[in-house]
């Protein structure tokens, strides 16, 4: 095999792994803190995409300068989508919380996939701006820019998140609310408005995710479960609470499928996330980069 | 300072207080004692919020606490140690304190009360970078009571400070929050180290199923023919 195909093939792992750390980051922070395992997290990130595209083709919003946008509107859908729904199962035990969860996020993904399948149709949707077909050639290996752009974006999101969550008072409550509610409650801490502000700032990172997709690939309105599920092969790969865990498990996740597209066969590289999936399930359940308990 | 009249409580269908009347005086130092499972950790859940009365009332300075949610009372100056410190094991100790002034009215005096803390507790200060999770036994029951202090509380309530702890260790505790008493905050110290905790305390409570039965200073306690036969063998 030509080591052009080999390094092409590992650069278009990368390419999409970053953004399959980005969809994760969401969703686990989402999880690590409310104990909500929000199942719909893919169609969010769907809406993320169509708001882009919206944006582009009626306004002619570029689509990396309307990110703000776009995350903003999954800020406003992500306050909806919670007060209406998943603030009732806040307080339920941690067991219940997950199972009802999953329902709820089962029930609200199908809403938004058909309300997807009415405004946009059933049609693939891209983002084309003039710039779209540029690619950058190094070595005889192509990148396209969108693509390259998207990648360092999702890096710049992944570490302003680390920050975020590290230096700042808000952030550190976030943390100690994601390992202990009620010690943190005791500190002063009104873990409701935690909870509320995890979850959008999870739907927000999905906002941003979707519009990422929108431009270097495309948006369909069943495209919500696909990346739900890479989000949890993901999380399960990097551990919850860990963001560099989760980059690297969305990078290992990317290449692992696109090495399993050029030397199986295309229609095998979802089965190699799966597979990759189970594996650490079996030997490392905390994660690759996970810690353990306590 | 804390008044509770004819406080029910409980989980569900199981009742566990009841008719619980206690009170703790400004700058007072006071012990609930009584056996394992009597209500002592439900009364502190009660003043603190955690959890709601079914019936009586909770005061604090003059105001009804039963309607406040758990966060605010932490702000009106009732901070709780809980049992076992539960400290946040993945910070580290600085971190931890950081996050004790997490309310508006403590955040203002963070640096001074962090200094008072590190004086108090000079080990923490050595250990100030690391992941509480590395500390021992006794250094997590000190991070748990340094972190409450940096809410300036008014009234600190502890939850089983001993538990789990060596004697030695158990006995730097007790001077610990002879000290922070001293310095003017109201104590309601829970224990099951009966002895040590009357020695300690200026008044306390007994607790039995669920229901006050004796009230009475310290040492009062200590001579009382029913609380020496059930508790100090």
């Amino acid at each position: 095999m030509p080591t052009t195909m080999v390094a092409q093939s590992l650069a278009s792992g990368i390419l999409v792994g970053a953004l399959y750390g980005l969809a994760a980051v969401g969703l686990s922070l989402v999880f690590g803190v409310t104990k909500i395992l929000n199942v719909s997290h893919g169609e969010l990130l769907m809406l993320g995409g169509y708001t882009s595209f919206w944006l582009f083709t009626l306004f002619g919003v570029d689509p990396f300068a309307g990110i703000p946008l776009s995350m903003f509107a999954l800020v406003i859908i992500g306050l909806i989508v919670y007060q209406l729904l998943f603030s009732r199962l806040i307080k339920l035990p941690t067991e219940d919380k997950i199972r009802t969860s999953l329902l709820v996020g089962f029930g609200l993904g199908l809403m938004l996939q058909n309300i997807a399948l009415r405004l946009w149709t059933a049609d693939n949707r891209g983002i084309t701006p003039s710039y779209a077909g540029a690619v950058l050639t190094v070595l005889g290996v192509r990148l396209p820019y969108v693509r390259v752009a998207s990648l360092v974006i999702a890096f710049v999101f992944l570490l302003a998140l680390q920050l975020f969550l590290q230096k700042t008072y808000t952030g550190k409550a976030i943390r100690a609310t994601a390992q202990d509610w009620e010690a943190a409650t005791l500190m002063g801490i009104n873990v409701h408005r935690v909870y509320l502000l995890s979850f959008v700032l999870g739907t927000a990172l999905a906002g941003a995710a979707g519009t990422l997709v929108a431009v270097g690939y495309s948006v369909e309105p069943v495209m919500g479960l696909h990346w739900t599920l890479k989000a949890l092969i993901v999380l399960v790969m990097g551990g919850i609470g860990s963001i560099a865990g989760t980059l690297i498990g969305g990078l290992i996740l990317g290449v692992t499928e696109s090495a399993a597209a050029v030397w199986i066969s295309g229609n095998y590289r979802h089965v190699v996330g799966l597979a990759i999936f189970i594996l650490v399930l079996l030997i490392r359940p905390q994660g690759l980069f996970g810690a353990k308990e306590g | 300072m804390l008044e509770l009249e004819g406080v029910n409580a409980g989980y569900k269908d199981l009742q566990v207080l009841w008719g619980v009347s206690l009170r703790v005086g400004e700058g007072e130092l006071v012990a609930l004692v009584g056996p394992n499972g009597a209500g002592k950790t439900t009364t502190l859940r009660i003043i603190s919020g955690l959890l709601k009365p079914t019936a009586g009332s909770v005061r604090f300075l003059g105001r009804q606490l039963d309607k406040e949610p758990a966060h605010r009372i932490v702000e009106m100056g009732i901070v709780q140690v809980p049992e076992g410190g539960r400290v946040f094991t993945g910070m580290s100790v600085q971190e931890n304190l950081e996050l004790g002034a997490f309310t508006a009215r403590a955040r203002k005096e963070k640096e001074q009360t962090m200094k008072w803390v590190y004086q108090l507790f000079p080990r923490l200060e050595e250990r100030r970078h690391q992941r509480a999770g590395t500390l021992s036994g006794g250094e997590r029951q000190m991070l748990a009571i340094g972190r409450a202090l940096m809410a300036k509380p008014r009234l600190l309530l502890l939850d089983e400070p001993s538990f789990g702890l060596a004697p030695i260790l158990v006995e730097q505790i007790f001077e610990m929050i002879a000290e922070i008493n001293r310095q003017g905050v109201a104590v309601l110290l829970v224990e099951q180290n009966v002895r040590a905790a009357l020695e300690l305390a200026q008044r306390a409570y007994v607790i039995e199923n669920g229901r006050i039965v004796g009230e009475g200073s310290g040492d009062a306690l200590l001579s009382f023919e029913s609380v020496r036969s059930a508790y100090l063998g």
